[in-house]
């Protein structure tokens, strides 16, 4: 499904995760984060930033990696992004939905 | 043949989401112990608010002393295909624990030491069952700092009120 987020036409699965990372900017995540009730800080960022590298990386996102990578702690992640920081967050950073039960 | 309809509960509206979980841990064996950390951190991830409960056997896995050595039942677990009599043998209940241990690991779930901080960063609340407490003579001071506190079964019950909240024994 495509979907235009300010200037930028974006396809977006039924899940509402882009389809493709390549398509994202910031633009774009301000405006999911927005559906979201988040308005995006530099601490955010970061944290987006090391999300996407990771899926680059093939790694599987867990809390756990998250809380164990520097950019944030748990708590911290969960003040971020509350309520389901982990799926929040990979939709703004434009990711697949994360897959992991924990 | 007469035909069986569904019970639908009449109070029970469609879009009712689950808002909180409540999770009565009872026993301490490690399948059982990770089954209730995953389920409250699996709530916490989709925005769902968790509490636990830890009670009887369920105490050792928020004991400071015991909570790193606990241990799968090779005894009287059907599901793990070893005979009764070989379950019992020295060594095996280890031998299992150490293997399960390391399965878990290679799924990035963290030793119980390490779960219990997470589900406590998490935003999960943790509390000690004063009854068993007292039957196995246990103190605050024996079990984790991050211990939200002690009460009893109605204490426990009158958190549970509200819209959308589940409770689930272990």
């Amino acid at each position: 499904m495509e979907k235009t987020i300010g200037n930028t036409t974006v396809n977006m699965g039924d899940d509402g995760y882009l389809v493709d990372l390549n398509e994202w900017n910031q633009e774009v995540a301000t405006e999911i984060a927005q559906e979201e009730g988040i308005t995006l800080t530099d601490e955010h960022w970061k944290v987006l930033e090391y999300l996407q590298n990771q899926h680059k990386k093939d790694v599987p996102l867990t809390i756990r990696n998250v809380g164990k990578s520097g950019v944030v702690d748990i708590k911290g992640f969960y003040a971020l992004f509350p309520e389901g920081p982990l799926k929040k967050a990979s939709r703004i950073a434009g990711i697949p939905k994360p897959v992991s039960c924990i | 043949m007469e035909v069986l309809q569904p019970v639908v509960n009449p109070q029970t509206k469609p879009d009712a989401k689950v808002k909180k979980v409540m999770i009565i841990v009872s026993k301490a064996t490690l399948d059982n112990v990770y089954a209730s950390f995953i389920l409250a951190n699996g709530a916490r991830m989709e925005g769902i608010e968790a509490e636990m409960f830890f009670t009887f056997f369920g105490l050792e896995a928020i004991n400071k002393k015991k909570l790193n050595d606990l241990h799968v039942a090779t005894v009287g677990n059907p599901a793990m295909h070893i005979p009764t009599l070989l379950g019992g043998l020295p060594g095996m209940e280890a031998m299992a624990t150490s293997m399960m241990k390391k399965e878990m690991e290679k799924l990035d779930i963290p030793p119980i030491g390490e779960f219990l901080e997470i589900l406590v960063a998490s935003g999960v609340k943790i509390w000690a069952c004063k009854l068993a407490m007292d039957m196995f003579h246990l103190k605050k001071e024996d079990l984790i700092e991050d211990l939200e506190g002690v009460l009893t079964v109605g204490d426990f019950y009158n958190r549970a009120h509200g819209e959308g909240t589940q409770l689930l024994f272990i």
